[in-house]
Order: structure tokens, then sequence, then C-alpha cells
């Protein structure tokens, strides 16, 4: 048996994540065709690579199905309940950075906190007949954060891509979602509530707590860990 | 640990007793709709039931409870007064403590009643407590209504009430607004500018979404509005604070509660009807000189009830939730109604917990 390595298996994150094991002696690749999702590790020995679309790497960190997994912090937060218990923080790998946020359009002159999104929420309700729809895939840690800020009269609608055009397309009056540079929104003509921050994001290196390792595992893991740290 | 058939005898024992007491029993389907149940509790409810759709009648909720479809049921059938048992699961979702069920039975009693409230009130915890004799369990009590009617008679705007009464089940947000609306705490920058301004939209960022102009124009005259309106009295906000700190003994609590009346006259009639309620109980054979009374019981758990509201909890069991909640709930049946509303009290237990309480007593 070998200790797996889970990997987001595409674009920039994956190639960012190539490169951080790459200056810490562990050399990461995809095997035969681009198509293939297949992988080699070289540098250590008894570690395979596992290649995962990063939303998947949570699910699988969770079921113990690999050792180690590479995703970002807002997907684990997202995606585990109580992830404390499920998974342990090895590394932050320094990109991917993202903020989840909470924005509004920047034409609601009115509106800077949650306290005013409360208020403008109530005062929606009613006179369109519905609650304030805000768009986003990440339902848990957006509601966690209204529930305890005391937010009431909004609904989360799913929006699973182009969150920001749902706005000026009316299917949301406002969203939730991760920026880097904050572009795409300014684009979008929408404005980050004052207090809207929800989680600072980046990739990070994750232990599973729950992934059974036999002697062998248990010893490339620390041996590996340690040259990662 | 007691198995599912000894939960569910209990459960029917107890109602049993309810029954006899002159309950109808009623039986609601598990699934309920979401809409009705999102309407009232809001996008929280989410995180507290299951939630399942089929393509015909959209989203359906597993039962989080009894009260929501009981009341409606006697909404739209029930002759008057009524009273109803029910037994049953109910389904809770759990994402923070697997120590929690996700599936319990409850067995309830409901009164609807216009006759005599303090009555009702007092026939249902009585009742409860009859039920639960014998356990080592302490009640808590606390009328919601207190609260509800020094809000509404605070010397202050309309707008500023609906938006305290908005979040009286949410003590934080609730705290916040009052600072802000006594002048103790002061609004986000650029806030002044804002209002001062003589075209707050005169700009060029583009309108988008279907929050409306005339929409921002609305809140910005309302918060124009209020920036000229005076504090909220020391003395009043006193009052407030006294109010929601009374933890006594039911005769001591209406005691405190007629001093702080002095500074809140308006919440007098509301202690009438609380000292009605202790004779009530005391005709009914409750120790009331025992009975704990909390102003701000309920205040976070208990988001429908109006007035009354009680819990029993297991002493020296602090990990538990209460073995049996309730309280009155006269604005659910007005919202439930359709422009009609019948005074309703009543509560559930827990048979689970009762039994996991003997278990630990032998």
């Amino acid at each position: 048996m070998s200790l797996k390595l889970g990997v987001p298996s595409k674009g920039r994150l994956m190639e960012k994540t190539f490169s951080w094991f790459e200056k810490r002696g562990i050399t990461l690749s995809r095997s035969g065709s681009d198509r293939e999702y297949a992988g080699k590790v070289e540098g250590i020995d008894g570690v395979s690579l596992v290649l995962l679309s990063a939303g998947e790497i949570p699910r699988e960190l969770a079921a113990g199905r690999i050792h180690l997994g590479v995703t970002g912090i807002d997907l684990v937060q997202e995606k585990l309940p109580r992830w404390e218990q499920q998974v342990e923080e090895v590394s932050r790998l320094g990109f991917g950075k993202a903020d989840l946020i909470i924005a509004t359009p920047a034409c609601w002159v009115d509106v800077d906190t949650l306290d005013d999104l409360d208020a403008a929420a109530a005062a929606f309700r009613k006179t369109h007949g519905h609650r304030l729809r805000i768009a986003t895939k990440y339902h848990r840690l957006v509601r966690e954060f209204l529930t305890e800020a005391g937010v009431a009269d909004y609904t989360l609608v799913d929006s699973q891509g182009a969150t920001e055009g749902t706005v000026k397309n009316e299917t949301a009056e406002a969203i939730a979602d991760i920026t880097s540079t904050g572009e795409t929104l300014r684009a979008n003509h929408l404005k980050i509530l004052s207090d809207g921050l929800i989680l600072q994001s980046q990739a990070t290196l994750w232990r599973s707590r729950v992934a059974k390792c036999d002697a062998g595992e248990k010893a490339v893991l620390s041996e590996l860990v340690d040259q990662l740290r | 640990m007691a198995n599912r058939s000894q939960i569910q005898a209990r459960a029917a024992m107890m109602r049993v007793r309810f029954e006899a007491a002159g309950a109808q029993i009623v039986d609601p389907p598990l699934l309920q709709p979401a809409e009705t149940l999102l309407d009232l509790y809001g996008e929280d409810i989410r995180a507290r039931a299951y939630v399942t759709s089929d393509a015909l009648r959209g989203e359906q909720m597993m039962r989080p409870d009894f009260t929501l479809p009981v009341v409606q049921m006697h909404m739209s059938e029930g002759a008057e007064p009524a009273r109803y048992t029910y037994s049953g699961e109910v389904f809770r979702r759990q994402e923070h403590d697997p120590d929690r069920s996700n599936e319990y039975i409850q067995v309830g009693y409901e009164v609807f009643d216009r006759d005599d409230p303090a009555g009702a009130d007092a026939e249902v915890f009585s009742l409860f407590a009859l039920q639960l004799r014998g356990l080592p369990l302490r009640a808590a009590t606390g009328d919601i209504g207190i609260l509800t009617a020094a809000v509404q008679g605070l010397r202050t705007t309309d707008r500023r009430k609906t938006a305290l009464m908005r979040h009286l089940w949410r003590p934080r947000r609730f705290r916040v607004l009052l600072d802000r609306f006594a002048g103790r705490k002061p609004g986000p920058e650029g806030r002044d500018a804002l209002l001062s301004a003589e075209n707050p939209l005169d700009n060029d960022i583009p309108m988008i979404g279907k929050r409306r102009a005339s929409e921002v124009e609305a809140r910005i005259e309302a918060l124009r509005e209020d920036r000229d309106t005076p504090p909220i009295s020391d003395n009043e906000l006193a009052g407030l604070e006294t109010l929601l700190n009374v933890r006594e003994t039911m005769p001591f609590a209406l005691e405190q509660l007629r001093d702080v009346a002095v500074d809140l006259p308006q919440i007098t009639p509301a202690l009438d009807r609380l000292e009605a309620r202790v004779a009530s109980l005391q005709a009914r054979g409750v120790n009331v000189d025992r009975l704990d009374f909390e102003a701000a019981y309920g205040r976070t758990s208990m988001e429908y009830y109006d007035g009354f509201v009680f819990g029993f909890y297991a002493e020296g069991r602090p990990d538990l939730p209460p073995i049996a909640t309730g309280g009155r709930y006269d604005a659910l049946t007005r919202q439930l109604g359709n422009g009609t509303e019948i005074p309703a009290v009543g509560g559930v237990i827990r048979p689970d917990l009762m039994l996991e309480i003997e278990e630990d007593a032998q």
C-alpha cells in the first residue's frame, strides 16, 4: 500500500501545487496524455498521486480515501461540518488566495454594513413580496455567517458560476462569492460590504484525521510532512 | 438506553393521558411544504430541517415540529374551542453536535381557546408537570409578551419599534439596534455625508438589480428621519435592561416587574395577565413559590411564542436538551389564519429523554 496524495487535477491550481512540491524536492507529474488523470511522484518512495477536482478533495479526505490533499480553506469549511475533527492543516501554500465576501450593487449607496443589508432586506420583502435573494455556492458558510450577524429576511439561491452576473440578471439582489482582486466585482458594478468578509481562503495542504495508516504509511507520512514543512 | 419500542410505548401512554384531558388525536403528515416553514422561520430553518423535493410539489421538509401543521389544520377546519394531542417523529438536521438526535419522538398537547388564556396556560403547564412528575427536573418559565409590550410602548417612532420587534428573538441584533436608537453607537463611516447630501443618488454608478432607485431613496429618507428622531430615553433603556434581567421565583419576579412598570407603564396589562396566570397555576395546585420565572426566557430558541413560555430541564444533565417545552403562540395563528386568529398555547415532551433520565436515576 502507499500513501495517497490528492491534488487538483487541472489548471493553475495544479501547476502551482506541482511547483510548490518541486521547491521542496518532490516532483509531481501527470503521466501519459494530458487527458489521463494519473500521475507519479518522484523524490520520495511510497507516495501515490491522485488527481481530483479541487471540490472533491474535502470529501475524499473526510472519507479517508486519501491521506493528504491540497484544496482551499473555503471548500473544506463549506463541505465538511466540524471540519477540524476530520482534517488537520499541514501547510498553507501561499497561492490561490481569495476572500469569501458578501457584495451588493454599488448603487445601493444606503447599504454599507450587514446592519444595512438586514434593514434593506426587511424593506425589500415588504415591497416585492419575497425575501432578498443572495446568490452563492457557499450555502453553509454564508448561512452561518448571516445567522451569527442576525440578518433576516434573506434567502440563498444556488449559483455555481458567473455569480456576479446574477444581480444584473435580477435572479438575485446580492451575492456571496470568492474574490481575489475584486476586479470582477467592480466590472459587474458590485461592492463589498465593509463588514462582509466571511472567510480568507488559500490553497492548503490537509491531512485526513480519519484515513487509516499502516506502519509503513505512517513512516512515509511523517517523512513527507517533515520534508514539506 | 431505551429502545425504540419502549420510547413508543411511553409516547402512546402519554398521548392517552392527554386524550383523557379532553384532547382529540391528530396525525399530521411527515412531509410539510417548505415554503410555509421558510416564510415563518427564514433561511435558518434550512440548517435545522431536512429538505427534499420533487418536480410536482417542489421543496418539502421532513416535519421539524408539529405546531405548524396542527395550527394550519385547526385554522382551516377546527371547531372552537379545541384541544389536540399527537405523538410522532420530528426530524432535525445536526451539523455541530453528533450526540444530538436527528430524529426523535415528540408527544404534544395544544389548546385553542378564546375564553380564559390564563386558565389555558395553567392547564397546559400543570398537565405537563403531571406527565413529568417524579423526575428530577427544573421548570423554567417566562413571558415574551412582557418584553413585546415594553418595546411596543416605547416613546419613539413606529419604525424603530418595528425594527426592534423584528429582532426580538435575536438578542445580539436587538442590542445593536437598541444601542443605535439610544444614540450610543455611531453609524458607519460616511453615513452623515450620505444623509446630508442634496442628491445622494447623483453619481455615475449604474442602477442594476431588482431593488430600484426609489427603494434606495426611501431608505435614505428613513435614515434621515431616524437621524432627526431623539434617542430612546435613558429612563426607558434602563427599564428595559432591568426587565430583561429579572430572574426570580414567580411571586418575586412579579413584584420586581411591577417596579419596572413605574418606568415602563406599558407593561402593566401584560403583568396583569402574568398575575392571573399565577393565580390559575395556584388553583391547579402548582407551587408557584418555587417556580422560576426569567423575563428573558425563551428569547433565543422559541421564536413563534409570544406570551407564556416554559421548559423542563434535567437537573444534573446540562448536556441534554430540554425534556419538554411549550408556550403561547397567538401571533402564529394570526399569521397562518388568513385574517382569522385564535389564542393558542401548547407544548411537547420527549419520551426518549424521560426514559434516559429514569435510567440515570436507577
